[in-house]
Formats: structure tokens, C-alpha cells, sequence
């Protein structure tokens, strides 16, 4: 019997086709399935668990164009065991993919009003999708806006794409660091700070946000300052995941698991325990 | 030829065809696991007779305290639920998800094929099924369905017993899960003493349940023998040793996530997760990935894991919880609140374990009990 219903624990096997640094301590990996069908399709904000065999698991999420699913590109930044092992891989190695899994973006809601996306270090991966996907259908929305801040201008990610995207005139990037030598000609300070800078309408607008949970606290608070309301504050959660699928109970952030609600909330269906310590 | 039985029916199993009962399982094919004496305990193992079952002993619970001891009369089921739980069986605490090997550049993944026995529960108390039903939902009733527990789950035939006594950290009543088994059973059982009499007043679940009595002597159930069965429950179910007003908790708990209470709570538990190993619908595992030296062989094994583990909720940087306040409110506004959020009922259903075997003597019901009186006193 055990063999008739699907094993959701099995990793799909995808051959790693590129591989290149972003940053000194993040990579992108390009992956192709190796069986099946040849195409990957996520929605924005969803994630993969990604296997090195024989090592162990971790919850990446996709940060590659939804619109292009022969490529499935994730960005990883080089923390615990799991991931270096992942930088250690080589072009023409494999991992095992389990996914897309979570909750994506809100893009649908977004339609007709001003989008901001406010990224923090490498919260900027989940997000990246989003832009794309914006992009592509750039006439449904008013304003969009990118807000990245980093700690450093040596960790700011997707340094060509950010430069294409500041080429547009439909498109407002405004990039701050916490800190930076004195050849640094941009913003420095935290990511809130440049919410103040621009304009939109609060009261037609989606904010995505990503990033650290302190970064993200503030953020919050910043754009409630600025007058818009919580349900239009949509943030993407991160918690210990063994599984993906709600069965490890790890990723339990109050009444919600991460991997099966999140990982991306509105907010205003977590604001009762968005702040708690420890929760 | 006796009239055929049918779901509903009650009838009475006299003690000494109770071994009928178990024949008429194996011969079913069923594997019959059931209470039998075990590491100082009443623990869940396989049975193959009635004297397998812990005849004529007893009990006795309390915070952080299990005791055996003789009852004086030949008993079956003269006790209340012990440290195993049945998700031992559905559930293992250790078990292999996947194998995988090495080919070429790239990795074959086998499942493991698991010969899994059709499993009877002979025992089985009301709270312990509601337990089922809940790690059912977990398991099986979501978006993904857990092919290790659904195939365990699949055929399980169930025996209820109802309790007819109760035990000192029993709270059935308090979480409407018992004592009387409800639901989720084939059969279900009162067992019956008397000076002169001992025999059983059996009330049938499922077809499946009825069909086992073909070949069983039975009668049928008089007025008298099932009143006298209905007392018996009735007065367990005036006898808990513990009581939850359960009255709004979700509501109650949500408000208190800062409440003193759980530094108080802290400063006595050890974090040894021992309530969470013996709570029957506790469900968290960690899932290990493991290699071999030569690199050629990989397995993906799922053990069974606690919130009150630091590295529960570890995530790059530290854990999330990382006091011990935390994860004990984390264990506690989990079962009894933001499990109703998530499953639709609460994760708790009186059992009494988790008072029983905390070393320390923690006490749900009581840690409950002080923060709503805290805020009854501050109205």
C-alpha cells in the first residue's frame, strides 16, 4: 500500500547548469530537470527544498524568472553545512529539488495600483521574480518601485539586473547600505529611510517586503506611518523547515506553519504576533 | 445460525470467550497490539493471548509519579493509559523515508519498501482515539498525504475500551474526548466485574466489527447489562483527577503571550521534552540526511523531535526560541490553542501524560488554571 500514494519526501533530481558567485558569500546556481518533463513552474515568492546527497535539505526560495520555467534559478547565500556543500558543487552536478512549495506574492491584487518592494540583503532573491513578473506586465500597475538596502555595497545582489532596471523609466530603484567607503556615491543607512523619499499612494498601493524580521518590523511601521493599511502589507516569513509540506511542525510561527500559510503573509493576518519575542 | 449482527448492536463478550476475540482477529490477519507489563509500566506491545494482558494490576498516576500495584480482582483493563501512546505504531519515532545511490554524475532515489502489518488495537481509550483522529488531520486529511502513517493508518481495526476507572491525571471530561469511546472505533468495550460476574458489554462500530463476532460467543445485551456498563463509565467520568476549563482557551491564551506565567513555568522545566515523546498527538520530527563515507549511498531518515529542543527552531544566526519560557509556551498555546487555528480542534485531549511524566511535575491544567485566574483577579 505504502508504495501507491506518493512519496513528498522524494527530491526530483536537476543537473546544475550554471553556477556563478553574486557576492562574496552568495551564489546562483541554474538548475534543468533531469527526468520528466524539461519545465519548472513556480509562482513569485514560492521556494524549493533543495537536496546535496548524502548532506541534508534547506528551504531556498526561487528567485528566477516565473515567466522563463526552463531555468530554475536560485540564489543561495553560504551559512551552514547544507549550504556549503550546495557551493561546493560544480556545473554538470546535481541536487534534488522538492517544490515549488508556500504562498507567492500577491501580484494579482497589486493590478491598478502602486507597487513598492522594500528588500533587505538577501531578501531581495524571493522578490526578484516579483520584479520580473511586474516587468513583464508592466502596464497593469502604476508606480513600481524596488527599495534595496544592504549592509554593504560589496552585498548588494543582482548588480546587472538592478543596473538594467535603473535604466528603465518605468521602473524606480533606490539602493541604500549601512555602511560604505568613501567611494560609495549612493544612500547609506537602513532601508526605511528611503520610504520617506518616494511617493505613492498609500491608499492604492501593495508593499512586498523581505528581509530580515527586524528590518521588516520597521519597515512595517514605517509604511503604516506613511498611512497604508495592513492588508495592503504583504511580508515573506522565515523559519526552521525540515519537510516543506507541514508535517515537522518546525517552522510553526504562532497558528501558522510557514511552509503551508507563508512563506509570503499579509500582514494583517500575522500583526497580532508579528512582534512577539521568540514566537 | 445466529441473526447477523449489525453496526449499533450491543452485545456481551463473557471473560472467558474474551480469547475468542483475539483468535478471531489473527485469524483476520490482524498483527493485535494491546496494554502489557513493561519497563515498570502498562505499555503497548504485541499480544497473542489474554494473559499477555496486564490481568489483575493497576495504576496509580500523579504529577511526575507512575506507579504499578495488584487490584485484587483479575481485571483486564483495570487501568488508564501508560508512557506508549498508539502513534508508537502509527507514528515510529525512527523511521527510513528514503535510500538513494550514486549513479554517475547524478543520484537514484528508492523508497523503501516497508512490509507494514495490519494492526489491531485491543484497548484502545477514547482519549488515545480522539488522539488518532488528530494526527489523522495532520497526516492525512491535508494538502499532503504521509504515505509512512496513511499506510500504517489504513486498516487499522480498533477495540475501545472504555475506562472504568480514572487515572490521577486524567482530564478526558475537561477536553470532551471521553471516557466513553465515540468515535473512530469497530468495537468498543465496558468491561464488567462482579463478584460473581465478569464479562464485557461490547457495542459494535463498523461492519468489520460485527463481522468478528461471527465466530465468537455472544449474546445479546439485556437492559440491565448495559445500565450496569453505563454506570460504570459514569462514575469514571465523575472520578478525573484533573479538570481544564476549556471556556474560551484559544481566546485566553492568545491574549497572555506575555503573561509572568511562563517565566514562572520556566524556571521549572528542564526542557527534556519528555511530554512531548509521551503526548499522544505530538507530531514534530526533524528529517536526517545521511551519507556514507565513500559517498556512493544515502539515506533520508525521520526521527521524532521536540519544540523544547534548542535547534527546533534554529535558523542562521540562533534559534527563535531560545528561552526555555519559550518554548514552553510554544509547547502549550500549541496544544490547547493555536491547534484549533490550525486543525480545527484542540492537540490536547486529557490524556495525562505530559503531568505524569514530567520529571518536575508540571501541570498543564494548572498552568492553564493560574493565567486565567490571574485575569479573572485583575477584572
Amino acid at each position: 500500500m505504502i508504495n501507491n500514494i506518493p512519496e513528498p519526501m522524494t527530491p526530483n533530481v536537476f543537473r546544475i547548469n550554471k553556477k556563478y558567485k553574486e557576492t562574496h558569500d552568495t551564489f546562483t546556481i541554474e538548475l534543468e530537470p533531469t527526468q520528466g518533463t524539461d519545465e519548472f513552474f513556480f509562482s513569485p515568492g514560492q521556494f524549493n527544498m533543495l537536496y546535496v546527497f548524502g548532506v541534508g535539505e534547506a528551504p531556498i526560495s526561487i528567485s528566477g524568472d516565473p515567466k522563463n520555467p526552463k531555468t530554475l534559478k536560485h540564489t543561495i547565500r553560504v551559512v551552514g553545512t547544507v549550504t556549503k556543500a550546495m557551493y561546493r558543487l560544480k556545473r554538470g552536478e546535481v541536487l534534488g529539488v522538492r517544490g515549488p512549495f508556500g504562498s507567492h506574492w500577491p501580484s494579482e491584487n497589486a493590478v491598478g495600483k502602486d507597487v513598492i518592494i522594500i528588500a533587505g540583503g538577501i531578501g531581495l532573491a524571493p522578490l526578484r521574480p516579483v520584479v520580473y513578473q511586474l516587468i513583464s506586465q508592466r502596464e497593469k500597475y502604476r508606480k513600481v518601485v524596488l527599495l534595496y538596502g544592504a549592509r554593504t555595497p560589496e552585498d548588494i545582489l543582482y548588480t546587472y539586473d538592478l543596473e538594467q532596471w535603473q535604466r528603465r523609466f518605468d521602473i524606480e530603484i533606490k539602493i541604500t547600505v549601512d555602511a560604505a567607503a568613501e567611494n560609495w556615491r549612493g544612500d547609506v543607512g537602513v532601508v526605511t529611510t528611503l520610504i520617506r523619499k518616494i511617493s505613492f499612494d498609500p491608499s492604492h498601493m501593495i508593499g512586498m517586503i523581505c528581509g530580515p524580521e527586524i528590518m521588516m518590523r520597521f519597515t512595517v511601521a514605517e509604511l503604516q506611518n506613511c498611512g497604508v493599511g495592513k492588508e495592503n502589507i504583504f511580508l515573506s516569513m522565515e523559519r526552521n523547515m525540515r519537510c516543506g509540506i507541514g508535517f515537522c511542525g518546525h517552522c510553526q510561527f504562532g497558528p501558522v506553519f510557514v511552509c503551508k500559510e507563508g512563506p509570503v503573509f499579509n500582514y494583517e493576518c500575522i500583526e497580532n504576533f508579528f512582534g512577539t519575542r521568540e514566537i | 445460525m445466529k441473526p447477523s449482527l449489525q453496526r449499533g448492536d450491543r452485545i456481551v463478550l463473557e471473560r472467558e470467550h474474551f480469547q475468542n476475540l483475539l483468535d478471531a482477529l489473527n485469524k483476520k490477519g490482524y498483527q493485535i497490539i494491546g496494554p502489557t507489563l513493561g519497563e515498570g509500566s502498562i505499555i503497548y506491545g504485541k499480544l497473542s493471548c489474554v494473559s499477555d494482558l496486564p490481568i489483575g494490576w493497576t495504576d496509580e498516576q500523579e504529577g511526575g509519579m507512575y506507579h504499578l500495584k495488584k487490584r485484587g480482582d483479575n481485571a483486564l483493563f483495570g487501568y488508564t493509559v501508560g508512557p506508549h501512546s498508539w502513534k508508537n505504531f502509527l507514528f515510529p519515532s525512527v523511521q527510513q523515508l528514503l535510500q538513494a545511490k550514486r549513479e554517475g554524475k547524478g543520484f537514484q532515489v528508492n523508497r523503501k519498501r516497508e512490509e507494514i502489518p495490519k494492526f489491531a488495537f485491543l484497548g484502545a481509550r477514547s482519549c488515545d482515539i480522539y488522539a488518532i483522529t488528530i494526527q489523522d488531520k495532520v497526516f492525512i486529511k491535508g494538502k499532503f498525504v504521509d504515505p509512512h502513517y496513511a499506510s500504517r493508518r489504513g486498516d487499522t481495526f480498533i477495540v475501545a475500551v472504555n475506562c472504568g476507572k480514572a487515572g490521577g491525571t486524567c482530564f478526558c471530561v475537561s477536553m470532551g474526548t471521553g471516557p466513553r469511546a465515540d468515535l473512530g472505533f469497530d468495537i468498543a468495550m465496558t468491561e464488567v466485574l462482579k463478584s460473581d460476574r465478569h464479562y464485557f458489554l461490547v457495542e459494535l462500530g463498523t461492519e468489520r466489527g460485527a463481522e468478528i463476532f461471527q465466530e465468537i460467543p455472544y449474546k445479546n445485551a439485556s437492559e440491565e447489562e448495559r445500565a450496569t456498563a453505563n454506570t460504570v463509565v459514569e462514575n469514571t467520568a465523575k472520578h478525573m483527577g484533573r479538570y481544564m476549563n476549556t471556556d474560551h482557551i484559544k481566546d485566553l491564551l492568545y491574549r497572555n503571550y506575555e503573561h509572568p506565567r511562563w517565566n514562572d513555568v520556566a524556571e521549572r522545566c528542564l526542557a527534556c521534552a519528555n511530554c512531548t515523546m509521551v503526548c499522544p498527538t505530538c507530531f514534530c520530527t526533524t528529517v536526517e540526511d545521511t551519507g556514507d563515507v565513500p559517498g556512493g549511498h544515502a539515506e533520508r531518515w525521520r526521527k521524532l523531535d521536540s519544540c523544547f529542543n534548542l535547534d527546533h527552531s534554529y535558523i542562521h544566526g540562533g534559534s527563535t526560541r531560545y528561552s526555555i519560557r519559550s518554548r514552553y509556551r510554544q509547547w502549550m498555546i500549541h496544544k490547547i490553542a493555536t491547534w484549533i487555528d490550525q486543525f480545527g480542534t484542540t492537540g490536547c485531549v486529557g490524556c495525562g501524560r505530559c503531568i505524569t511524566w514530567c520529571p518536575v511535575a508540571i501541570d498543564i491544567t494548572e498552568e492553564a488554571r493560574a493565567i486565567r485566574k490571574s485575569e479573572q483577579a485583575a477584572e
